[in-house]
C-alpha cells in the first residue's frame, strides 16, 4: 500500500469495529437489554416495589393477586410481589453467570492456549481430554453433581463450570493454533522471547476477541442452564428468589394463574435474548467465528 | 464404502469407547465420594449397623476402589448396574422399561428438527435479506434463547386454553393406558397391533413434547444451514452448475443442500448432549414417564446406582447418535471418504 493522502482520516481497526457495532441497531438493543438487567440486579433494593418480598414474607391477603396497579406482575402463592422477586432473581442469575465464567474462562482459555501453542503430547492430551468432557451431557452431569453436593448457588456454579470450560478450551485452541503459526510468533521466538512471553503477549491478545464474544454468548446460556437446574429443584434454595424456581412454583397453579409462570419465564427469556443479541453484535463487530 | 472410511469409523468408535470409559470413571469417583453410605440409603434410617455392614459387604463396597471400579465396569458391560437403592429392583430392568418412551420422544424430536430446520434454513438463504429471512432469524433466535421448560409450559398453557381436548400429560389417554406392545414405541406398536386409534392417540400425546424439545435445535439448524448454503453458493462448482443451465431448484436440493447439511449435522451431534438434558425437563413438564424423568427421580432420592446407570446410558445415547451422524456425513460428503482412502 502506498502512503495515504493526509486529508483522509485513517481509522484504526478498533475504530472500524466500533463503527460496525454502532451501525447495528440489533446489537445496540442487545446492549441496552443487558444493561437494564445488570442495572436492575445492582439497584434491586432501590427499584423493586417491595424489596422485602425477596425474603420469606407472607401476606396471604394478596395470595395469587392478579397483575394490577400495586402488583404489576401479580403476586405468588404466599402473596409476594412477583416483579420484586423477578428483579432480585436477576441478581442470582448474574451471580451464577459471573461465578461460572470466572472459573471456566481462565481454565478453558489456559488449556486452549497451551494446546494450541505446544504441539505434540500436550496438544493431544488436552484436546483428547476436552473432547471426552464435551461428550458428557452437561445437565445430566450437573444433576449428578448437584445430587452429591447439596443444592445451592455455589454448587450449581461448580456443577456448571465443571463442564463449561470445554467450549472455551476448544475455541481458544482453534484460534491459538492458527496464531501460533504466524510469522510474528516465530519472530518473537527467534528474538529469544520466553514461552510465557509468547503465550501471554503474542498469542493471548489475539484470542481476546473470540473469548469476549463467546463469554457474552455464554452468559445467555448459563442463565438458561441455571434456570433449568433450579427449575428442577437443584439451584438456589428458598426463600432467595430464583427465576427458574419461580417458574417451577408457579407451574402448580396453571392454567388459571398464568402470571406466576409467565413473569419469571419471560424475565429469563429477556435476559438470555439480550445477551444473545449483544453477543451476535460483538461477533459481527470483531468479525470472528465462534 | 471404501476401506479408508471404515478405518475412519473404527477410529471414531475407539474414541467413543474412550469417552464412555472416562465417563464411567468420573461418575464412579463421584458416586464413591458422596458423603452418604449407599447401603444406609438403601436400608433406611431404622436399620441396624450390622445390617448395613452386611449389605455393604454384599454390594462389594468394602473392596478396594480399583476392584470396585472393575466390577462396576464389568457389570455395566453386561447391562448390570446393580439394584436400585430405593425399589430394590435391578436398575437395568427399570431403565429398559422406560427407555422406549424417551427413544420415541427423541426420535420424533430429531425428525422435527431436521424436517423444519433444514428447509427453513434453505428458504432463509434463498430469500436472504428479505423480511422473510428476518422473520426466520427471529424465530430461530427465540428457539435458541427460550428455555425449553418455558416453551413446554407455554405449549401446555396454549393447549389448555385453545385446544381443550388435546392431551397435555402422559403418553396415552386413560381409556387405553393399559395398552402395551413389543417395541415400547407406542405409535409403532399401535400400527403393529392393528390399532390405529392407539397410534393416533400416542402421536397426539407425543406431538407437543417433541415440538417443545426440538425448538432450540430447529433454531440452530436453521441458522447453520442458512450460512452454509450462502457460503457454498459462491463456490466454483455451484457457479459451474448454474452456468450449465441446471435449474435452480435442482442445484439447491441435489447439490447445495447435500453439502450444506454437513455443518448442521455436525452441530446436531455435539448438541445431542444438551438435547438429552432438555429431555429431562420436557419429560417432567409433560409427565412423560420416560428414562429422563426416572433419572431425575433417582437424582432426587440419591439412588446412586440408578444415577450412575442414567449418566452412562445418556453417554451411550450421545455416542451412538454421533456415530450415526458420522456415517451420515460420510455418505453425504464423498471428499471425506476419498481423503481417507488416499
Amino acid at each position: 500500500m502506498s502512503a495515504m493522502p493526509d486529508e483522509i482520516e485513517v481509522l484504526s481497526a478498533r475504530q472500524m469495529a466500533w463503527m460496525r457495532f454502532c451501525a447495528n441497531p440489533v446489537a445496540i438493543l442487545g446492549a441496552l437489554m443487558v444493561a437494564s438487567v445488570i442495572l436492575a440486579a445492582i439497584l434491586a433494593p432501590v427499584i423493586a416495589p417491595f424489596p422485602d418480598h425477596a425474603g420469606a414474607v407472607i401476606d396471604f391477603r394478596h395470595k395469587h393477586a392478579a397483575p394490577d396497579a400495586t402488583y404489576l406482575l401479580g403476586a405468588d402463592k404466599v402473596g409476594r410481589d412477583i416483579l420484586s422477586r423477578v428483579i432480585f432473581g436477576f441478581r442470582v442469575s448474574l451471580l451464577l453467570v459471573a461465578g461460572v465464567l470466572v472459573i471456566a474462562v481462565p481454565i478453558g482459555g489456559a488449556l486452549g492456549l497451551l494446546a494450541g501453542y505446544f504441539s505434540g503430547k500436550v496438544e493431544a492430551l488436552i484436546t483428547g481430554f476436552t473432547n471426552v468432557m464435551l461428550a458428557i451431557p452437561p445437565l445430566v452431569m450437573a444433576l449428578a453433581v448437584g445430587n452429591v453436593l447439596t443444592p445451592s448457588l455455589t454448587n450449581a456454579m461448580i456443577a456448571i463450570a465443571l463442564l463449561w470450560w470445554t467450549w472455551h478450551a476448544r475455541l481458544v485452541y482453534r484460534v491459538s493454533k492458527s496464531v501460533a503459526a504466524e510469522d510474528f510468533v516465530e519472530a518473537a521466538r527467534l528474538a529469544g522471547a520466553s514461552h510465557w512471553h509468547i503465550l501471554t503477549r503474542e498469542i493471548l491478545p489475539n484470542c481476546i476477541a473470540v473469548i469476549s464474544v463467546k463469554t457474552t454468548l455464554d452468559a445467555a446460556f448459563i442463565i438458561l442452564f441455571g434456570a433449568t437446574l433450579s427449575f428442577l429443584g437443584l439451584g438456589v434454595q428458598p426463600p432467595t428468589p430464583d427465576l427458574g424456581t419461580m417458574v417451577a412454583d408457579g407451574r402448580q397453579f396453571l392454567p388459571e394463574r398464568w402470571w406466576g409462570v409467565l413473569a419469571p419465564g419471560m424475565a429469563i427469556f429477556y435476559a438470555t435474548l439480550g445477551f444473545n443479541l449483544l453477543g451476535d453484535g460483538l461477533r459481527d463487530m470483531f468479525d470472528v467465528e465462534v | 464404502m471404501t476401506s479408508g472410511f471404515a478405518e475412519f469409523l473404527l477410529r471414531r468408535i475407539a474414541g467413543f469407547a474412550g469417552v464412555l470409559l472416562v465417563l464411567a470413571l468420573m461418575i464412579f469417583i463421584l458416586a464413591r465420594v458422596v458423603p452418604g453410605d449407599p447401603a444406609r440409603i438403601a436400608l433406611g434410617p431404622t436399620a441396624s449397623s450390622e445390617q448395613v455392614a452386611e449389605l455393604r459387604a454384599e454390594m462389594g463396597l468394602d473392596d478396594p476402589l480399583p476392584l470396585q471400579f472393575v466390577n462396576f465396569l464389568g457389570g455395566a458391560m453386561h447391562g448390570d448396574f446393580g439394584n436400585s437403592l430405593i425399589s430394590g429392583k435391578p436398575v437395568a430392568q427399570e431403565i429398559a422399561a422406560l427407555l422406549p418412551a424417551t427413544l420415541e420422544l427423541v426420535l420424533l424430536t430429531l425428525v422435527i428438527m431436521l424436517a423444519l430446520g433444514l428447509p427453513l434454513g434453505v428458504l432463509a438463504a434463498r430469500y436472504r435479506n428479505t423480511w422473510f429471512d428476518a422473520f426466520l432469524r427471529i424465530v430461530s433466535l427465540v428457539g435458541v434463547t427460550m428455555p425449553g421448560f418455558l416453551f413446554a409450559i407455554l405449549l401446555q398453557l396454549g393447549a389448555a386454553y385453545y385446544l381443550t381436548d388435546w392431551p397435555i400429560l402422559g403418553r396415552l389417554s386413560r381409556e387405553i393406558a393399559a395398552f402395551s406392545g413389543p417395541t415400547g414405541l407406542l405409535t409403532l406398536d399401535g400400527l403393529l397391533a392393528g390399532r390405529p386409534d392407539v397410534t393416533l392417540d400416542a402421536f397426539r400425546h407425543l406431538a407437543f413434547p417433541a415440538l417443545a424439545l426440538s425448538m432450540s435445535g430447529i433454531g440452530q439448524i436453521m441458522r447453520i444451514t442458512r450460512s452454509a448454503m450462502i457460503e457454498h453458493q459462491r463456490r466454483d462448482h455451484v457457479q459451474t452448475l448454474r452456468s450449465f443451465g441446471v435449474p435452480g431448484r435442482v442445484v439447491t436440493f441435489r447439490y447445495l443442500l447435500k453439502l450444506s447439511a454437513i455443518a448442521p449435522l455436525t452441530i446436531m451431534g455435539l448438541e445431542f448432549a444438551s438435547l438429552i438434558g432438555n429431555a429431562f425437563v420436557v419429560e417432567m413438564v409433560f409427565s412423560w414417564g420416560g428414562f429422563a424423568s426416572a433419572g431425575l427421580e433417582a437424582v432426587m432420592q440419591k439412588d446412586l446406582n440408578a444415577v450412575m446407570a442414567v449418566v452412562l446410558v445418556s453417554g451411550c445415547f450421545f455416542v451412538v447418535a454421533n456415530l450415526l451422524i458420522d456415517i451420515l456425513i460420510g455418505l453425504l460428503d464423498p471428499r471425506l471418504r476419498m481423503k481417507e482412502a488416499r
